[in-house]
């Protein structure tokens, strides 16, 4: 934990000066991206390395609720498209781990705080997958709100988190349409299938629609995060942006939302009845959903994993006259 | 290399009968490891892999693809109503990709066996008298190539890692070696079919398998390898691990039977 000084806000650490902290921040307004060897508040660091480890760990156990149906695709193409969909989500875990290595945290500090579940990750991944029609549905709401809020992220003040997120948006982007090519498809099958899909936007309309944060009124790094440009909208807006593309396009599908005061008003924006958190905080707590089985699931990848990490070192560490050739 | 001449409407019905029976063996076999090497995806140790091994597992779908669609032009078939609506009984993979996953060690030991022979396999069948399999053949076998390196390497950093790796690796090349055998026994038809150059000889492939077995296995990694020689079963004849694979493997589509599209 940083110091706060007196008569100074809570941002300024011990040994930070207002000067430092404005002329820091006449760079970001100037547009100009921070990079790893730049001074930057302590308070920036650590918010950063909470975001991003955030989202690389959201990645990583991302990968579990859609890889559970790898096995069971339903078609050799499918299949092959969800490998590469997981493949993806590792890749990003990756380099957002990386990215946030910049900042002074290990790997293998990062997993280890997302196994003791000091770190936290995007709690959307804690629902059950229990079709395959939530293979589609997650791609194309849960992936449609990832890229808004990512998309935001690609324009914040830090360059590697900025950089990492141009490409991953590209990547996602695929992810998205795949997902909404699924749904569309699917909606206009059998009717079992168009079952499976509506069921499945029931599932996951209001996790999606929750996942990009509390209201505005709710959100306590909003401030701070705004003020460095590591967070350019609100939560609200970000959330607006998605409910906006997305319900005209699961209307058109033929779907409906499971929303009874979803309306449009004068300006043309669709508005959302009242969102129950109740299910929302149950998730993030642990109460609900599948958070220890997940966790559960991650240690034991890690766990299973040890003696492969040891072998490596050992085969690194040899001395080159050893090799058998 | 031979310049391919017989084309799809010179084949007899013997030859086609016997293309069909290969082109789905090798299918079968790519379809069920990939499906093995997929149970990693989101479980490896450490997160690189759970990228290689995604990519790894994806060729191979593709090349079960590439077969299959060889077969369509053959016979009309569907490639995912072969797929999914075949029983174990009906299934022609060896038992050498339906085992278990087993440990990291026994993963990548059998992906290397497995990519040797098939890169092998491939670098032959590219001079295929019959233009399509040489075509695919052409494409598959560069992506096997990268394949090799990459298991090559894993098995070389498992068997001089630790005294706990180098047992693990032992034990798997012990568990593996009798099924490979499987892999090379050939097809009814099959000679014929090597005798018109439509597909390479599988004895030739095998004896090259095999010396790049005790170049890399014995000589480079120091495991201990078998001298025994095993017969290999029909590829009809499958362990238990197999129909729980396709039960789950084909539940999605088979509760929708009468789906046209996914």
């Amino acid at each position: 934990m940083t110091q706060t000084q007196p008569n100074l806000p809570k941002y300024i650490s011990a040994g930070e000066t207002p000067e430092q902290h404005a002329a820091f921040e006449a760079r970001i307004a100037a547009g100009e991206k921070i990079e790893p060897g730049d001074w930057m508040p302590a308070e920036y660091r650590r918010q950063l390395i909470r975001m991003i480890s955030q989202h690389a760990h959201s990645e990583v156990v991302g990968m579990l609720p859609e890889g559970e149906w790898i096995s069971k695709a339903p078609t050799l193409k499918r299949k092959t498209i969800l490998m590469a969909k997981v493949q993806d989500e590792a890749g990003h875990g990756q380099y957002l781990y990386h990215a946030a290595e910049t900042l002074g945290i290990t790997r293998e500090e990062m997993i280890e705080a997302l196994l003791t579940r000091k770190a936290k990750y995007s709690s959307i991944f804690n629902y059950p997958t229990t079709t395959w029609a939530d293979v589609g549905m997650v791609g194309w709401l849960v992936d449609g709100a990832a890229i808004k809020n990512q998309t935001m992220l690609a324009g914040c003040s830090y360059g590697p988190y900025s950089r990492a997120m141009v490409r991953i948006c590209s990547e996602e982007t695929f992810h998205h349409k795949q997902g909404k090519e699924m749904i569309v498809l699917y909606a206009q099958g059998t009717p079992e299938q168009k079952q499976m899909a509506q069921d499945a936007l029931n599932r996951w309309w209001w996790p999606a629609v929750q996942m990009l944060g509390p209201h505005d009124s709710d959100s306590p790094n909003t401030g701070e995060l705004s003020r460095w440009g590591i967070k350019l909208k609100t939560n609200d807006e970000v959330r607006q942006e998605f409910i906006n593309e997305h319900v005209p396009e699961l209307m058109e599908a033929g779907l409906t939302i499971p929303d009874p005061d979803m309306h449009q008003d004068e300006n043309g924006n669709w508005i959302h009845g009242p969102i129950d958190w109740t299910e929302f905080w149950a998730v993030i707590k642990g109460e609900r959903g599948l958070g220890k089985e997940r966790i559960a699931t991650r240690q034991a990848a890690q766990d299973e994993g040890a003696w492969v990490r040891e072998a490596l070192e050992a085969y690194m560490a040899r001395p080159k006259g050893e090799a058998a050739d | 290399m031979t310049a391919p001449t017989t084309t799809v409407t010179e084949l007899n019905a013997a030859q086609t009968a016997a293309l069909i029976r290969k082109l789905t063996a090798l299918a079968d076999d790519e379809i069920i490891l990939a499906h093995r090497d997929g149970e990693w995806t989101g479980h490896a140790p450490i997160l690189e892999e759970d990228i290689a091994l995604a990519n790894i597992a994806q060729d191979e779908l593709g090349h079960a693809g590439m077969y299959l669609e060889l077969r369509r032009e053959l016979d009309g078939s569907d490639p995912d109503r072969l797929a999914m609506f075949r029983d174990a009984a009906e299934y022609t993979n060896t038992r050498f990709v339906e085992l278990p996953k087993g440990d990291w060690a026994y993963t990548m030991l059998r992906q290397f066996m497995y990519d040797a022979y098939e890169a092998l396999w491939l670098e032959a069948a590219q001079q295929s008298t019959y233009a399509p399999l040489a075509e695919v053949a052409a494409k598959a076998v560069r992506e096997e190539k990268f394949h090799v390196q990459h298991t090559a390497l894993w098995v070389e950093r498992l068997s001089l890692g630790t005294p706990e790796s180098t047992q693990r690796t032992q034990t798997a090349l012990a568990d593996l070696w009798p099924h490979a055998a499987q892999l090379f026994q050939p097809l009814e038809g099959e000679d014929e079919l090597v005798k018109a150059g439509i597909i390479p000889n599988i004895a030739g492939v095998r004896s090259r398998w095999e010396a790049l077995m005790v170049k890399h296995l014995q000589d480079k990694c120091g495991l201990r390898m078998s001298r025994e020689a095993f017969p290999g079963p029909a590829r009809e004849n499958h362990t238990e691990h197999l129909a729980p694979l396709l039960a789950e493997m084909q539940q999605v589509a088979r509760q929708h039977p009468d789906a046209e599209v996914w």
